[in-house]
């Protein structure tokens, strides 16, 4: 076990260092990042000391290296814009994007595991016939129509709820902003909710769908039944399990896109979060911005897949290999 | 004979298809006494373990019984309420499937689902159904059952899983164990032995035994009684040493010769020419007669019913009735 998590945290620190590269030769060879500092009327000599008091002259390992330590510390520099420490920008931030991810990624598993077990025990109903005919129009519409569909209905014709922004939030210690505490951020948070978890849900109920009707299937299922065991054992104590263990899998990496692909919901919904913040960065072509984002979703990919394999470990006991192959 | 513990008369079981209805079990009747062990033998499709499954109330939908009855001591079972029929499941008929690697479900313990087992059936406490599992495992021949018995599935071997899965089918006392080819997936060298503890645990307990299985020579060692079934049909049903040495059948002789002997030194291994009519194509009047290599002008026309041959042994062929005509 032990072993196993070490193998992995070091396998992820290769992604990280690998990712880190993209980052840097993003920030250091995409413009010049001299000429977004200073001004026109600046000499070349002048740009020149400045190149070597900022270190870019040195060789390449060397500028990685700083990079890399200095990331490590949080420190990925200033913004071009904003004229603001990078790191500072996106903790500002980042509590809009993973309120967000959470409340539409919590909804769209529990929503998608029930309508997906619902669908595969009565698979000829009319509900469930109902429930299919609408997820697949679920993850065929884009999520930026999706959003506009649901200003123009719950917000334009409805008025019950706001159409952008975050509402009113609340500072917690540690420099936290929630909207939870507030009516209006909670109400603000439905809306971009349903937008950015309507896909990630279709996708968990079709999935958990297609597994739990193989794994009705097996012959562990049917001997369970011929044990004598109700339907609400062999369907939720046995056939259950054994189907969220590839659940697993993808909805965990479905968070990961939730908060990656936050962008798209964020700027339909003006939502103040990170994806926000990188799209106005492009625009302004604010690379520590881009580089510092870029680090910051691998490494939320990266927690999250280990998160992942532990979960697997914790599910299926045949994972556990420090006990043994069969033994006689 | 004391009143039959199962009793089938005239089943008739089809599955629709897009090209019309298959009958999968066209009129099977028959009997298992007490504590008798009844073999049933025939090529795949031929509607062996169909039959087990009429009998356990878990045909797969869209299969159903469409006549005929199955009684159980008496009491009709095959038109009893879902409910009804899942207590009689595992308690009263237990049931042993083919492949031991699937049967269990992987992801608990084989304590879990023992005692699961138990506690649908009987009254007692978890510590009583601790107790009492570990005593079945102990009785199935697994070693160290007691510490065994927490391990999961996949650390046991595959003759030790099918053990555990007799223990499961035992769990309740059931009066009846149907055993769908309880060895066909087993090393050869475990057979034998897996055989020997189904058949003991199941003389010390009084339990009936349908054996479903293709391999003669099990049969001749276990059963009682031998049922042959072709196409879906009753081909001949008698005493195991009658059937075997007086097989009144072309079918069930031909089946016999096949069984390859260490005695006669023979360069061809003798087979029954053509194979299994399917299900959709079954000939008019016997369905064997295209292969059978005394068929008459009445085979292909009328379908034959099962003629007495001896006392409590029949087979459904013309030439039989010719048999006993002559003796008569």
């Amino acid at each position: 076990m032990l072993a196993f998590i070490i193998r992995r945290i070091v396998q992820s620190a290769l992604v990280m260092l690998v990712v880190a590269l993209v980052a840097f030769a993003l920030f250091r060879y995409v413009g010049d990042p001299i000429s977004s500092m200073v001004g026109q009327e600046t000499s070349l000599a002048d740009r020149e000391a400045l190149r070597t008091t900022l270190g870019l002259n040195d060789p390449f390992i060397v500028q990685f290296g700083r990079f890399i330590g200095n990331a490590i510390q949080g420190d990925f520099g200033i913004s071009y814009r904003l004229q603001q420490p990078v790191m500072e920008l996106i903790l500002q931030r980042l509590p809009a994007t993973l309120e967000l991810a959470l409340v539409s990624g919590l909804a769209a598993f529990i929503f998608g595991v029930s309508a997906g077990v619902y669908t595969a025990l009565n698979r000829r109903g009319f509900l469930s016939t109902g429930i299919m005919a609408v997820s697949l129009i679920g993850v065929s519409l884009p999520t930026f129509l999706i959003g506009i569909l649901l200003i123009w209905l719950f917000a334009v014709e409805l008025q019950w709820l706001p159409s952008f922004g975050r509402g009113d939030t609340v500072a917690l210690p540690g420099g936290w902003t929630t909207g939870f505490l507030t009516s209006s951020g909670r109400q603000s948070l439905i809306l971009p909710a349903i937008t950015l978890g309507l896909f990630q849900m279709t996708l968990i109920m079709r999935l958990v769908r297609a597994e739990m009707l193989e794994v009705l299937r097996t012959d562990y299922i049917k001997f369970a039944r011929a044990r004598g065991l109700s339907n609400r054992t062999v369907h939720f104590g046995h056939a259950l399990k054994n189907t969220l263990v590839p659940v697993i899998t993808i909805t965990g990496l479905q968070l990961g896109a939730i908060i990656a692909f936050a962008i798209i919901t964020e700027t339909v919904f003006q939502w103040p979060g990170v994806g926000a913040l990188f799209i106005n960065s492009v625009r302004a072509v604010d690379v520590p911005v881009m580089a510092a984002y870029l680090v910051l979703i691998a490494l939320i990919f990266v927690i999250i897949n280990l998160i992942v394999d532990l979960l697997y470990y914790v599910v299926d006991p045949r994972l556990r290999v420090e006990r043994g192959a069969a033994r006689h | 004979m004391t009143e039959p513990l199962l009793s089938v008369r005239d089943l008739v079981v089809e599955f629709p298809t897009r090209r019309g209805m298959l009958r999968a079990l066209d009129g099977v009747s028959f009997d298992i006494a007490p504590g008798e062990v009844l073999g049933m033998v025939g090529e795949s499709g031929a509607g062996k373990s169909i039959t087990g499954a009429a009998i356990i109330g878990l045909i797969e939908p869209p299969g159903r019984i469409v006549r005929g009855e199955i009684r159980l001591a008496g009491e009709r079972i095959d038109n009893l309420p879902p409910e009804a029929m899942r207590r009689i499941r595992g308690k009263r008929i237990g049931m042993v499937f083919q492949d031991p690697l699937t049967s269990l479900n992987p992801l608990y313990t084989v304590a879990r689902q023992l005692i699961e087992t138990i506690r649908v059936h009987l009254d007692m406490s978890e510590a009583e159904a601790r107790a009492h599992a570990i005593g079945l495992l102990d009785r199935v021949g697994i070693p160290a059952a007691a510490r065994r018995i927490d391990d999961y599935p996949h650390h046991f071997s595959g003759g030790m899983r099918q053990r555990v899965v007799i223990a499961l089918a035992l769990a309740a006392e059931p009066e009846l164990v149907i055993a769908d080819e309880p060895t066909t997936a087993l090393d050869v060298s475990v057979q034998s032995q897996i055989i020997d503890v189904l058949k003991e645990i199941c003389a010390e307990r009084g339990a009936a035994v349908m054996l479903i299985t293709h391999d003669m020579g099990v049969i001749a060692e276990t059963a009682d009684r031998v049922a042959v079934l072709y196409a879906g049909r009753m081909a001949e049903i008698g005493p195991v040493r009658d059937v075997i040495l007086n097989a009144s059948h072309p079918y069930t002789s031909g089946l016999m010769a096949s069984i390859p002997t260490l005695v006669q030194d023979t360069d061809r291994l003798v087979q029954i020419p053509g194979s299994m009519p399917r299900l959709n194509a079954i000939p008019s009047g016997c369905a064997f007669n295209p292969r059978c290599n005394q068929a008459f002008e009445r085979c292909r026309i009328e379908q034959p019913p099962l003629i007495d041959v001896a006392p409590r042994h029949a087979a459904a062929c013309w030439l039989a009735e010719e048999e006993t005509k002559n003796d008569g």
